[in-house]
Protein backbone atom coordinates (compact mmCIF):
# COMPACT_ATOMS: atom_id res chain seq x y z
CA UNK A 1 0.00 0.00 0.00
CA UNK A 2 1.50 3.36 -0.91
CA UNK A 3 1.69 6.19 1.58
CA UNK A 4 -1.22 8.20 0.24
CA UNK A 5 -3.77 5.42 0.41
CA UNK A 6 -2.44 4.44 3.81
CA UNK A 7 -3.14 7.97 4.94
CA UNK A 8 -6.60 7.79 3.50
CA UNK A 9 -7.33 4.48 5.20
CA UNK A 10 -6.28 6.04 8.48
CA UNK A 11 -8.56 9.03 7.99
CA UNK A 12 -11.47 6.76 7.06
CA UNK A 13 -10.97 4.66 10.18
CA UNK A 14 -10.83 7.86 12.23
CA UNK A 15 -14.06 9.22 10.78
CA UNK A 16 -15.85 5.88 11.23
CA UNK A 17 -14.66 5.77 14.82
CA UNK A 18 -16.04 9.25 15.37
CA UNK A 19 -19.41 8.17 14.03
CA UNK A 20 -19.44 5.14 16.31
CA UNK A 21 -18.38 7.32 19.24
CA UNK A 22 -21.19 9.79 18.52
CA UNK A 23 -23.75 6.99 18.39
CA UNK A 24 -22.41 5.62 21.68
CA UNK A 25 -22.73 9.08 23.27
CA UNK A 26 -26.35 9.27 22.15
CA UNK A 27 -27.18 5.77 23.36
CA UNK A 28 -25.28 6.40 26.58
CA UNK A 29 -27.24 9.54 27.33
CA UNK A 30 -30.51 7.86 26.46
CA UNK A 31 -29.77 4.92 28.75
CA UNK A 32 -28.62 7.27 31.51
CA UNK A 33 -32.13 8.63 31.72
CA UNK A 34 -33.64 5.27 32.76
CA UNK A 35 -32.90 3.78 36.20
CA UNK A 36 -32.34 0.24 34.97
CA UNK A 37 -30.01 1.00 32.09
CA UNK A 38 -28.23 4.03 33.53
CA UNK A 39 -25.04 2.33 34.55
CA UNK A 40 -24.61 0.54 31.26
CA UNK A 41 -25.29 3.83 29.48
CA UNK A 42 -22.45 5.47 31.34
CA UNK A 43 -20.09 2.63 30.44
CA UNK A 44 -21.15 2.81 26.81
CA UNK A 45 -20.43 6.53 26.61
CA UNK A 46 -17.06 5.93 28.25
CA UNK A 47 -16.21 3.28 25.66
CA UNK A 48 -17.12 5.73 22.90
CA UNK A 49 -14.84 8.32 24.45
CA UNK A 50 -11.97 5.87 24.74
CA UNK A 51 -12.34 4.85 21.09
CA UNK A 52 -12.38 8.46 19.94
CA UNK A 53 -9.26 9.30 21.95
CA UNK A 54 -7.26 6.30 20.75
CA UNK A 55 -8.28 6.80 17.12
CA UNK A 56 -7.33 10.48 17.28
CA UNK A 57 -3.84 9.70 18.55
CA UNK A 58 -3.34 6.96 15.95
CA UNK A 59 -4.93 8.38 12.83
CA UNK A 60 -5.37 12.13 13.08
CA UNK A 61 -3.52 14.13 10.43
CA UNK A 62 -3.18 17.85 9.96
CA UNK A 63 -1.81 18.97 6.58
CA UNK A 64 -0.51 15.43 6.05
CA UNK A 65 1.33 15.39 9.38
CA UNK A 66 0.40 12.79 12.01
CA UNK A 67 0.03 13.57 15.72
CA UNK A 68 3.44 14.25 17.26
CA UNK A 69 4.61 14.28 20.85
CA UNK A 70 2.73 11.01 21.37
CA UNK A 71 4.87 10.06 24.36
CA UNK A 72 4.11 13.28 26.18
CA UNK A 73 0.43 13.10 25.27
CA UNK A 74 0.24 9.66 26.85
CA UNK A 75 2.01 11.00 29.94
CA UNK A 76 -0.54 13.83 30.16
CA UNK A 77 -3.42 11.39 29.78
CA UNK A 78 -1.83 9.15 32.41
CA UNK A 79 -1.50 12.01 34.89
CA UNK A 80 -5.07 13.19 34.26
CA UNK A 81 -6.43 9.66 34.57
CA UNK A 82 -4.71 8.93 37.86
CA UNK A 83 -5.73 12.23 39.46
CA UNK A 84 -9.28 11.99 38.11
CA UNK A 85 -9.66 8.38 39.19
CA UNK A 86 -8.34 8.93 42.69
CA UNK A 87 -10.47 12.03 43.32
CA UNK A 88 -13.59 10.38 41.91
CA UNK A 89 -13.10 7.23 43.99
CA UNK A 90 -12.16 8.94 47.23
CA UNK A 91 -14.61 11.78 47.46
CA UNK A 92 -17.53 11.43 49.84
CA UNK A 93 -20.97 11.05 48.32
CA UNK A 94 -22.06 14.23 50.08
CA UNK A 95 -19.43 16.19 48.17
CA UNK A 96 -20.70 14.93 44.82
CA UNK A 97 -22.17 18.22 43.58
CA UNK A 98 -18.98 20.21 44.00
CA UNK A 99 -17.02 17.41 42.38
CA UNK A 100 -19.18 17.49 39.26
CA UNK A 101 -18.67 21.24 39.24
CA UNK A 102 -14.91 20.80 39.54
CA UNK A 103 -14.68 18.32 36.65
CA UNK A 104 -16.91 20.56 34.59
CA UNK A 105 -14.52 23.44 35.19
CA UNK A 106 -11.60 21.32 33.97
CA UNK A 107 -13.39 20.70 30.67
CA UNK A 108 -14.11 24.40 30.28
CA UNK A 109 -10.48 25.27 30.96
CA UNK A 110 -9.32 22.75 28.36
CA UNK A 111 -11.64 24.31 25.78
CA UNK A 112 -10.37 27.80 26.61
CA UNK A 113 -6.73 26.68 26.32
CA UNK A 114 -7.38 25.16 22.91
CA UNK A 115 -8.85 28.43 21.67
CA UNK A 116 -5.93 30.42 23.04
CA UNK A 117 -3.45 28.21 21.25
CA UNK A 118 -5.32 28.09 17.97
CA UNK A 119 -5.96 31.82 17.68
CA UNK A 120 -2.49 32.85 16.48
CA UNK A 121 -2.55 30.07 13.87
CA UNK A 122 -5.61 30.95 11.84
CA UNK A 123 -4.65 30.24 8.23
CA UNK A 124 -3.37 33.42 6.50
CA UNK A 125 -5.14 32.30 3.29
CA UNK A 126 -8.45 32.36 5.09
CA UNK A 127 -7.75 35.83 6.48
CA UNK A 128 -6.67 37.08 3.04
CA UNK A 129 -9.88 35.74 1.56
CA UNK A 130 -12.53 36.69 4.07
CA UNK A 131 -10.76 38.83 6.68
CA UNK A 132 -11.08 38.07 10.37
CA UNK A 133 -14.86 37.81 10.08
CA UNK A 134 -14.98 34.08 9.41
CA UNK A 135 -16.47 31.07 11.15
CA UNK A 136 -13.08 29.81 12.23
CA UNK A 137 -12.27 32.94 14.21
CA UNK A 138 -15.78 33.08 15.63
CA UNK A 139 -15.53 29.48 16.84
CA UNK A 140 -12.20 30.24 18.50
CA UNK A 141 -13.47 33.37 20.22
CA UNK A 142 -16.72 31.79 21.40
CA UNK A 143 -14.84 28.69 22.58
CA UNK A 144 -12.53 30.92 24.59
CA UNK A 145 -15.30 33.00 26.07
CA UNK A 146 -17.70 30.19 26.95
CA UNK A 147 -14.98 27.82 28.11
CA UNK A 148 -13.43 30.45 30.37
CA UNK A 149 -16.77 31.55 31.86
CA UNK A 150 -17.60 27.90 32.51
CA UNK A 151 -14.26 27.30 34.19
CA UNK A 152 -14.29 30.40 36.38
CA UNK A 153 -17.98 29.94 37.23
CA UNK A 154 -17.53 26.26 38.07
CA UNK A 155 -14.66 27.02 40.39
CA UNK A 156 -16.77 29.57 42.27
CA UNK A 157 -19.69 27.11 42.40
CA UNK A 158 -17.27 24.50 43.71
CA UNK A 159 -16.03 26.90 46.38
CA UNK A 160 -19.55 27.82 47.43
CA UNK A 161 -20.77 24.24 47.74
CA UNK A 162 -17.64 23.36 49.63
CA UNK A 163 -18.33 26.20 52.02
CA UNK A 164 -15.15 28.07 51.09
CA UNK A 165 -16.83 31.03 49.42
CA UNK A 166 -19.83 32.96 50.69
CA UNK A 167 -22.52 34.71 48.70
CA UNK A 168 -22.03 38.23 47.47
CA UNK A 169 -25.35 39.99 47.28
CA UNK A 170 -25.32 43.42 45.75
CA UNK A 171 -28.32 44.47 43.72
CA UNK A 172 -26.17 46.49 41.28
CA UNK A 173 -24.19 43.38 40.38
CA UNK A 174 -26.85 42.52 37.83
CA UNK A 175 -26.01 45.65 35.84
CA UNK A 176 -22.29 45.21 36.30
CA UNK A 177 -22.61 41.72 34.86
CA UNK A 178 -24.63 42.86 31.89
CA UNK A 179 -21.97 45.49 31.20
CA UNK A 180 -19.16 42.94 31.34
CA UNK A 181 -21.09 40.68 29.00
CA UNK A 182 -21.58 43.58 26.59
CA UNK A 183 -17.83 44.32 26.73
CA UNK A 184 -17.05 40.68 25.91
CA UNK A 185 -19.35 40.67 22.91
CA UNK A 186 -18.00 44.00 21.65
CA UNK A 187 -14.51 42.60 21.97
CA UNK A 188 -15.49 39.69 19.73
CA UNK A 189 -16.96 42.10 17.18
CA UNK A 190 -13.87 44.31 17.43
CA UNK A 191 -11.47 41.43 16.82
CA UNK A 192 -13.51 40.12 13.91
CA UNK A 193 -13.67 43.47 12.14
CA UNK A 194 -9.92 44.18 12.26
CA UNK A 195 -7.97 44.18 9.01
CA UNK A 196 -4.78 42.29 9.58
CA UNK A 197 -2.40 40.04 7.69
CA UNK A 198 -2.10 37.47 10.42
CA UNK A 199 -4.28 36.73 13.42
CA UNK A 200 -1.22 36.64 15.67
CA UNK A 201 -1.11 40.45 15.51
CA UNK A 202 -4.22 40.45 17.67
CA UNK A 203 -3.04 37.88 20.21
CA UNK A 204 -2.82 40.37 23.14
CA UNK A 205 -6.54 41.00 22.73
CA UNK A 206 -7.16 37.31 23.31
CA UNK A 207 -5.51 37.51 26.71
CA UNK A 208 -7.55 40.58 27.61
CA UNK A 209 -10.64 38.69 26.58
CA UNK A 210 -9.61 35.75 28.73
CA UNK A 211 -9.22 37.98 31.77
CA UNK A 212 -12.58 39.68 31.25
CA UNK A 213 -14.24 36.27 30.76
CA UNK A 214 -12.75 35.08 34.07
CA UNK A 215 -14.16 38.16 35.79
CA UNK A 216 -17.53 37.54 34.19
CA UNK A 217 -17.58 33.88 35.24
CA UNK A 218 -16.82 34.84 38.83
CA UNK A 219 -19.33 37.70 38.96
CA UNK A 220 -21.99 35.58 37.29
CA UNK A 221 -21.96 32.93 40.00
CA UNK A 222 -21.06 35.08 43.03
CA UNK A 223 -24.54 36.52 43.70
CA UNK A 224 -26.43 33.28 43.15
CA UNK A 225 -27.57 31.71 46.39
CA UNK A 226 -26.31 28.34 47.52
CA UNK A 227 -29.67 26.63 47.07
CA UNK A 228 -29.65 27.47 43.39
CA UNK A 229 -26.16 26.12 42.86
CA UNK A 230 -27.30 22.81 41.27
CA UNK A 231 -29.10 24.76 38.58
CA UNK A 232 -26.00 26.85 37.98
CA UNK A 233 -23.78 23.78 37.74
CA UNK A 234 -26.16 22.23 35.24
CA UNK A 235 -26.14 25.44 33.24
CA UNK A 236 -22.35 25.69 33.29
CA UNK A 237 -22.28 22.03 32.28
CA UNK A 238 -24.18 22.85 29.13
CA UNK A 239 -21.88 25.86 28.57
CA UNK A 240 -18.87 23.55 28.55
CA UNK A 241 -20.72 21.36 26.07
CA UNK A 242 -21.09 24.31 23.73
CA UNK A 243 -17.44 25.27 24.23
CA UNK A 244 -16.42 21.72 23.28
CA UNK A 245 -18.65 21.93 20.21
CA UNK A 246 -16.81 25.10 19.17
CA UNK A 247 -13.65 22.99 19.11
CA UNK A 248 -15.50 20.53 16.87
CA UNK A 249 -16.33 23.38 14.53
CA UNK A 250 -12.71 24.49 14.55
CA UNK A 251 -11.25 21.12 13.66
CA UNK A 252 -14.21 19.98 11.61
CA UNK A 253 -14.39 17.17 14.13
CA UNK A 254 -17.74 15.41 14.22
CA UNK A 255 -17.24 13.63 17.54
CA UNK A 256 -16.54 16.90 19.34
CA UNK A 257 -19.41 18.59 17.55
CA UNK A 258 -22.08 15.99 18.34
CA UNK A 259 -20.79 15.28 21.84
CA UNK A 260 -20.60 18.97 22.70
CA UNK A 261 -23.93 20.05 21.25
CA UNK A 262 -25.67 17.00 22.70
CA UNK A 263 -24.50 17.94 26.18
CA UNK A 264 -25.25 21.58 25.46
CA UNK A 265 -28.89 20.92 24.62
CA UNK A 266 -29.47 18.06 27.06
CA UNK A 267 -27.83 20.18 29.77
CA UNK A 268 -30.10 23.11 29.01
CA UNK A 269 -33.19 20.91 29.23
CA UNK A 270 -31.93 19.37 32.45
CA UNK A 271 -31.38 22.88 33.83
CA UNK A 272 -34.96 23.79 32.99
CA UNK A 273 -36.27 20.54 34.53
CA UNK A 274 -34.38 21.29 37.72
CA UNK A 275 -35.76 24.82 37.80
CA UNK A 276 -39.23 23.38 37.41
CA UNK A 277 -38.64 20.98 40.33
CA UNK A 278 -37.91 24.02 42.47
CA UNK A 279 -40.64 26.09 40.88
CA UNK A 280 -38.19 28.75 39.73
CA UNK A 281 -37.63 30.23 36.33
CA UNK A 282 -34.17 30.10 34.85
CA UNK A 283 -34.15 33.86 34.42
CA UNK A 284 -34.96 34.24 38.10
CA UNK A 285 -32.08 32.04 39.07
CA UNK A 286 -29.64 34.00 36.97
CA UNK A 287 -30.66 37.58 37.69
CA UNK A 288 -32.75 37.14 40.82
CA UNK A 289 -31.44 37.01 44.33
CA UNK A 290 -32.39 33.75 45.94
CA UNK A 291 -31.88 32.89 49.54
CA UNK A 292 -31.49 36.57 50.25
CA UNK A 293 -31.47 38.15 53.68
CA UNK A 294 -34.64 36.30 54.63
CA UNK A 295 -36.76 39.41 55.00
CA UNK A 296 -40.22 38.21 55.81
CA UNK A 297 -43.57 39.69 56.67
CA UNK A 298 -44.43 36.83 58.94
CA UNK A 299 -43.99 37.46 62.62
CA UNK A 300 -42.63 34.60 64.65
CA UNK A 301 -45.39 33.31 66.92
CA UNK A 302 -45.29 30.47 69.37
CA UNK A 303 -42.21 29.01 70.94
CA UNK A 304 -39.79 26.24 70.29
CA UNK A 305 -40.51 23.09 72.30
CA UNK A 306 -37.98 20.36 72.88
CA UNK A 307 -38.54 16.65 73.36
CA UNK A 308 -36.37 14.17 75.22
CA UNK A 309 -34.89 11.25 73.38
CA UNK A 310 -36.79 8.70 75.48
CA UNK A 311 -40.09 10.45 74.78
CA UNK A 312 -39.25 10.49 71.09
CA UNK A 313 -38.46 6.77 71.20
CA UNK A 314 -41.82 6.00 72.83
CA UNK A 315 -43.68 8.20 70.40
CA UNK A 316 -42.04 6.52 67.41
CA UNK A 317 -42.40 2.96 68.70
CA UNK A 318 -46.12 3.26 69.31
CA UNK A 319 -46.95 4.93 66.02
CA UNK A 320 -48.56 3.19 63.10
CA UNK A 321 -47.09 5.35 60.41
CA UNK A 322 -43.82 7.23 60.43
CA UNK A 323 -42.44 9.39 57.64
CA UNK A 324 -38.80 10.44 57.65
CA UNK A 325 -37.80 13.59 55.81
CA UNK A 326 -34.04 13.41 55.25
CA UNK A 327 -32.06 16.51 54.38
CA UNK A 328 -28.52 17.51 53.74
CA UNK A 329 -27.86 17.64 57.49
CA UNK A 330 -28.38 13.88 57.62
CA UNK A 331 -25.87 13.39 54.86
CA UNK A 332 -23.28 15.73 56.33
CA UNK A 333 -23.42 13.88 59.62
CA UNK A 334 -23.00 10.62 57.63
CA UNK A 335 -26.09 9.43 59.48
CA UNK A 336 -27.85 7.66 56.62
CA UNK A 337 -26.76 4.20 57.81
CA UNK A 338 -27.90 4.69 61.38
CA UNK A 339 -31.09 6.22 60.07
CA UNK A 340 -31.75 3.06 58.09
CA UNK A 341 -31.08 1.05 61.25
CA UNK A 342 -33.77 3.06 63.04
CA UNK A 343 -36.28 2.47 60.30
CA UNK A 344 -35.59 -1.29 60.27
CA UNK A 345 -36.01 -1.38 64.04
CA UNK A 346 -39.34 0.42 63.83
CA UNK A 347 -40.53 -1.83 61.03
CA UNK A 348 -39.79 -4.85 63.21
CA UNK A 349 -42.11 -3.31 65.78
CA UNK A 350 -44.81 -3.10 63.12
CA UNK A 351 -44.44 0.59 62.35
CA UNK A 352 -44.77 1.52 58.70
CA UNK A 353 -41.78 3.71 57.77
CA UNK A 354 -41.45 5.72 54.59
CA UNK A 355 -38.98 8.34 53.42
CA UNK A 356 -40.31 11.52 51.88
CA UNK A 357 -37.86 12.68 49.25
CA UNK A 358 -38.10 16.22 48.03
CA UNK A 359 -36.82 16.64 44.45
CA UNK A 360 -34.08 18.98 45.61
CA UNK A 361 -33.29 17.35 48.95
CA UNK A 362 -29.57 17.34 49.49
CA UNK A 363 -27.64 19.67 47.31
CA UNK A 364 -28.82 18.51 43.90
CA UNK A 365 -31.93 16.89 42.45
CA UNK A 366 -31.63 13.19 43.09
CA UNK A 367 -28.74 13.65 45.50
CA UNK A 368 -30.69 12.28 48.47
CA UNK A 369 -31.64 9.14 46.55
CA UNK A 370 -27.96 8.48 45.91
CA UNK A 371 -27.12 9.01 49.57
CA UNK A 372 -29.89 6.74 50.87
CA UNK A 373 -29.05 4.13 48.26
CA UNK A 374 -25.55 4.15 49.71
CA UNK A 375 -27.10 3.09 53.02
CA UNK A 376 -29.11 0.28 51.35
CA UNK A 377 -32.50 1.85 52.01
CA UNK A 378 -34.87 -0.06 49.70
CA UNK A 379 -36.12 1.76 46.66
CA UNK A 380 -39.78 1.17 47.56
CA UNK A 381 -39.47 3.10 50.80
CA UNK A 382 -38.50 6.33 49.04
CA UNK A 383 -41.57 8.33 48.13
CA UNK A 384 -41.53 11.57 46.18
CA UNK A 385 -43.04 14.57 47.90
CA UNK A 386 -46.04 14.90 45.56
CA UNK A 387 -47.03 11.34 46.31
CA UNK A 388 -46.57 11.44 50.05
CA UNK A 389 -48.26 14.79 50.73
CA UNK A 390 -51.87 13.47 50.56
CA UNK A 391 -50.83 10.73 53.00
CA UNK A 392 -49.38 13.04 55.64
CA UNK A 393 -52.60 13.78 57.57
CA UNK A 394 -52.68 10.02 58.39
CA UNK A 395 -49.08 10.04 59.48
CA UNK A 396 -48.52 9.73 63.21
CA UNK A 397 -45.00 11.08 63.36
CA UNK A 398 -43.02 12.95 60.76
CA UNK A 399 -39.33 12.98 61.55
CA UNK A 400 -37.29 15.72 59.94
CA UNK A 401 -33.58 14.96 59.96
CA UNK A 402 -31.36 17.81 58.88
CA UNK A 403 -33.84 19.18 56.35
CA UNK A 404 -35.13 22.70 56.50
CA UNK A 405 -36.09 24.60 53.36
CA UNK A 406 -38.00 21.69 51.78
CA UNK A 407 -40.45 21.62 54.70
CA UNK A 408 -40.69 25.37 55.23
CA UNK A 409 -44.36 26.41 55.16
CA UNK A 410 -43.25 29.89 54.05
CA UNK A 411 -43.27 28.42 50.56
CA UNK A 412 -47.07 28.29 50.89
CA UNK A 413 -47.86 31.14 53.28
CA UNK A 414 -45.51 33.99 52.67
CA UNK A 415 -45.55 35.63 49.24
CA UNK A 416 -42.55 37.75 50.18
CA UNK A 417 -40.41 34.70 50.92
CA UNK A 418 -37.73 33.88 48.38
CA UNK A 419 -38.92 30.27 48.31
CA UNK A 420 -42.59 31.18 47.89
CA UNK A 421 -44.18 28.82 45.38
CA UNK A 422 -41.59 26.08 45.74
CA UNK A 423 -43.35 22.70 46.17
CA UNK A 424 -42.67 21.47 49.69
CA UNK A 425 -43.30 18.44 51.83
CA UNK A 426 -46.36 19.52 53.81
CA UNK A 427 -44.89 18.54 57.14
CA UNK A 428 -47.42 20.43 59.28
CA UNK A 429 -50.21 18.12 58.05
CA UNK A 430 -48.74 15.26 60.09
CA UNK A 431 -50.11 14.55 63.55
CA UNK A 432 -46.75 14.97 65.27
CA UNK A 433 -43.51 16.43 64.03
CA UNK A 434 -40.05 15.78 65.41
CA UNK A 435 -37.29 17.96 64.02
CA UNK A 436 -33.69 16.86 64.49
CA UNK A 437 -31.36 19.77 64.10
CA UNK A 438 -27.95 20.87 65.25
CA UNK A 439 -29.28 24.17 66.53
CA UNK A 440 -31.68 26.90 65.61
CA UNK A 441 -29.63 27.84 62.55
CA UNK A 442 -31.40 28.58 59.33
CA UNK A 443 -31.37 26.38 56.26
CA UNK A 444 -29.30 26.79 53.14
CA UNK A 445 -31.64 29.45 51.84
CA UNK A 446 -31.25 31.34 55.14
CA UNK A 447 -34.97 31.74 55.77
CA UNK A 448 -36.79 31.51 59.10
CA UNK A 449 -38.83 28.31 59.37
CA UNK A 450 -42.22 28.70 61.05
CA UNK A 451 -42.63 24.93 61.28
CA UNK A 452 -40.26 24.89 64.25
CA UNK A 453 -42.69 27.08 66.18
CA UNK A 454 -45.73 24.95 65.34
CA UNK A 455 -47.69 23.49 68.26
CA UNK A 456 -47.26 19.98 66.90
CA UNK A 457 -43.50 20.32 66.52
CA UNK A 458 -40.94 19.03 69.00
CA UNK A 459 -37.27 19.75 68.53
CA UNK A 460 -34.47 17.28 69.14
CA UNK A 461 -31.23 19.24 69.10
CA UNK A 462 -27.86 17.68 68.46
CA UNK A 463 -25.70 16.06 65.83
CA UNK A 464 -27.90 13.86 63.64
CA UNK A 465 -25.68 10.81 63.91
CA UNK A 466 -25.24 10.70 67.68
CA UNK A 467 -28.88 11.66 68.28
CA UNK A 468 -30.05 8.85 66.00
CA UNK A 469 -27.66 6.44 67.70
CA UNK A 470 -29.10 7.21 71.15
CA UNK A 471 -32.57 7.04 69.70
CA UNK A 472 -31.87 3.58 68.26
CA UNK A 473 -30.56 2.34 71.62
CA UNK A 474 -33.57 3.85 73.33
CA UNK A 475 -36.03 2.17 70.94
CA UNK A 476 -34.21 -1.16 71.35
CA UNK A 477 -34.54 -1.03 75.12
CA UNK A 478 -38.28 -0.40 75.05
CA UNK B 1 -25.19 39.62 4.13
CA UNK B 2 -22.90 37.97 1.60
CA UNK B 3 -20.62 37.08 4.45
CA UNK B 4 -23.38 35.35 6.35
CA UNK B 5 -24.54 33.36 3.33
CA UNK B 6 -20.99 32.39 2.46
CA UNK B 7 -20.44 31.35 6.06
CA UNK B 8 -23.51 29.16 5.96
CA UNK B 9 -22.55 27.55 2.68
CA UNK B 10 -19.06 26.80 3.91
CA UNK B 11 -20.25 25.21 7.12
CA UNK B 12 -23.60 23.79 6.09
CA UNK B 13 -22.76 20.28 7.27
CA UNK B 14 -21.74 21.49 10.68
CA UNK B 15 -24.88 23.62 10.91
CA UNK B 16 -26.94 20.53 10.06
CA UNK B 17 -25.25 18.45 12.73
CA UNK B 18 -25.68 21.23 15.29
CA UNK B 19 -29.39 21.61 14.66
CA UNK B 20 -30.11 17.88 14.62
CA UNK B 21 -28.01 17.35 17.74
CA UNK B 22 -29.94 20.03 19.60
CA UNK B 23 -33.22 18.23 18.90
CA UNK B 24 -31.65 14.91 19.74
CA UNK B 25 -30.33 16.18 23.06
CA UNK B 26 -33.75 17.49 24.02
CA UNK B 27 -35.54 14.33 22.90
CA UNK B 28 -33.13 11.92 24.54
CA UNK B 29 -33.43 13.21 28.09
CA UNK B 30 -36.80 14.91 28.26
CA UNK B 31 -38.44 12.11 30.29
CA UNK B 32 -35.78 11.61 32.90
CA UNK B 33 -37.08 11.03 36.46
CA UNK B 34 -35.85 13.43 39.14
CA UNK B 35 -33.85 10.74 40.93
CA UNK B 36 -31.57 10.48 37.92
CA UNK B 37 -30.92 14.20 37.56
CA UNK B 38 -27.66 14.09 39.45
CA UNK B 39 -26.16 11.04 37.70
CA UNK B 40 -27.36 12.31 34.33
CA UNK B 41 -25.75 15.68 34.88
CA UNK B 42 -22.58 13.94 35.91
CA UNK B 43 -22.68 11.64 32.88
CA UNK B 44 -23.29 14.53 30.48
CA UNK B 45 -20.44 16.30 32.22
CA UNK B 46 -18.15 13.41 31.33
CA UNK B 47 -19.30 13.40 27.71
CA UNK B 48 -18.33 17.01 27.08
CA UNK B 49 -14.89 15.91 28.10
CA UNK B 50 -14.72 15.03 24.41
CA UNK B 51 -12.94 18.38 24.27
CA UNK B 52 -9.86 16.29 25.06
CA UNK B 53 -9.72 15.36 21.38
CA UNK B 54 -9.10 19.01 20.56
CA UNK B 55 -6.45 19.14 23.26
CA UNK B 56 -4.71 16.10 21.77
CA UNK B 57 -4.77 17.67 18.30
CA UNK B 58 -3.33 20.94 19.60
CA UNK B 59 -0.60 19.20 21.54
CA UNK B 60 0.13 16.81 18.69
CA UNK B 61 0.89 19.69 16.37
CA UNK B 62 2.51 22.04 18.88
CA UNK B 63 5.70 23.61 17.56
CA UNK B 64 6.89 25.88 20.36
CA UNK B 65 7.64 24.97 23.96
CA UNK B 66 4.97 27.38 25.15
CA UNK B 67 2.32 25.68 23.04
CA UNK B 68 3.60 22.33 24.28
CA UNK B 69 3.16 23.32 27.92
CA UNK B 70 -0.33 24.73 27.38
CA UNK B 71 -1.24 21.69 25.27
CA UNK B 72 0.01 19.38 27.98
CA UNK B 73 -2.09 21.23 30.52
CA UNK B 74 -5.15 21.05 28.26
CA UNK B 75 -4.76 17.28 27.83
CA UNK B 76 -4.37 16.76 31.58
CA UNK B 77 -7.45 18.87 32.35
CA UNK B 78 -9.46 17.22 29.59
CA UNK B 79 -8.55 13.76 30.90
CA UNK B 80 -9.53 14.81 34.41
CA UNK B 81 -12.93 15.77 33.04
CA UNK B 82 -13.37 12.50 31.14
CA UNK B 83 -12.01 9.98 33.64
CA UNK B 84 -13.27 11.73 36.77
CA UNK B 85 -16.67 12.28 35.20
CA UNK B 86 -17.24 8.69 34.12
CA UNK B 87 -15.83 7.15 37.29
CA UNK B 88 -17.90 9.33 39.60
CA UNK B 89 -21.07 8.68 37.59
CA UNK B 90 -20.42 4.97 37.78
CA UNK B 91 -19.95 5.22 41.52
CA UNK B 92 -23.29 6.93 41.93
CA UNK B 93 -25.12 4.45 39.72
CA UNK B 94 -23.48 1.48 41.38
CA UNK B 95 -25.42 2.37 44.51
CA UNK B 96 -28.72 2.40 42.73
CA UNK B 97 -27.95 -1.07 41.54
CA UNK B 98 -26.94 -2.65 44.79
CA UNK B 99 -30.19 -2.07 46.61
CA UNK B 100 -32.22 -3.64 43.81
CA UNK B 101 -30.90 -7.07 44.71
Amino acid sequence: MDQLSQLQTGISILEITYIIASVLFIFGLKMLSHPLTARRGNTLAAIGMGMAIIATILFHHKDGKPIGNVGLILVAIGIGSIIGWVIAKRVKMTAMPQLVSFFNGMGGAAAALISMMEFPHVSPDLIAKSGMANGHVLAILLGLMIGTVSWAGSMIAFGKLDGRIGDLRIKALKYVNLTILAVLISLIVYIMTRHVQASSELTPLIYIMFIIAVIYGVMFVMPIGGADMPVVISLLNSFTGVAAAMGGFLYNNQAMLTGGILVGSAGTILTILMCRAMNRSLLNVIVGVFGGGGQTNMAVTGSVKEISISDAAVLLSYSKKVVIVPGYGLAVAQAQHICHELDKLLEEKGVEVKYAIHPVAGRMPGHMNVLLAEADVPYEQLIESDEINPDLPNTDVLVVIGANDVINPAAEDDPSSPIYGMPIIKARDAKNIIVMKRGMGKGYAAIENMLFYNDKTRMLFGDAKSTLQTLVNEVKSL
Amino acid sequence: MGNILGFFLLHREAVFIVILSIFLGIEVISHVPAILHTPLMSGANAIHGVVIIGAIIVMGHAETTGAMILGFLAVVLGTLNVVGGFVVTDRMLEMFKRKKQ
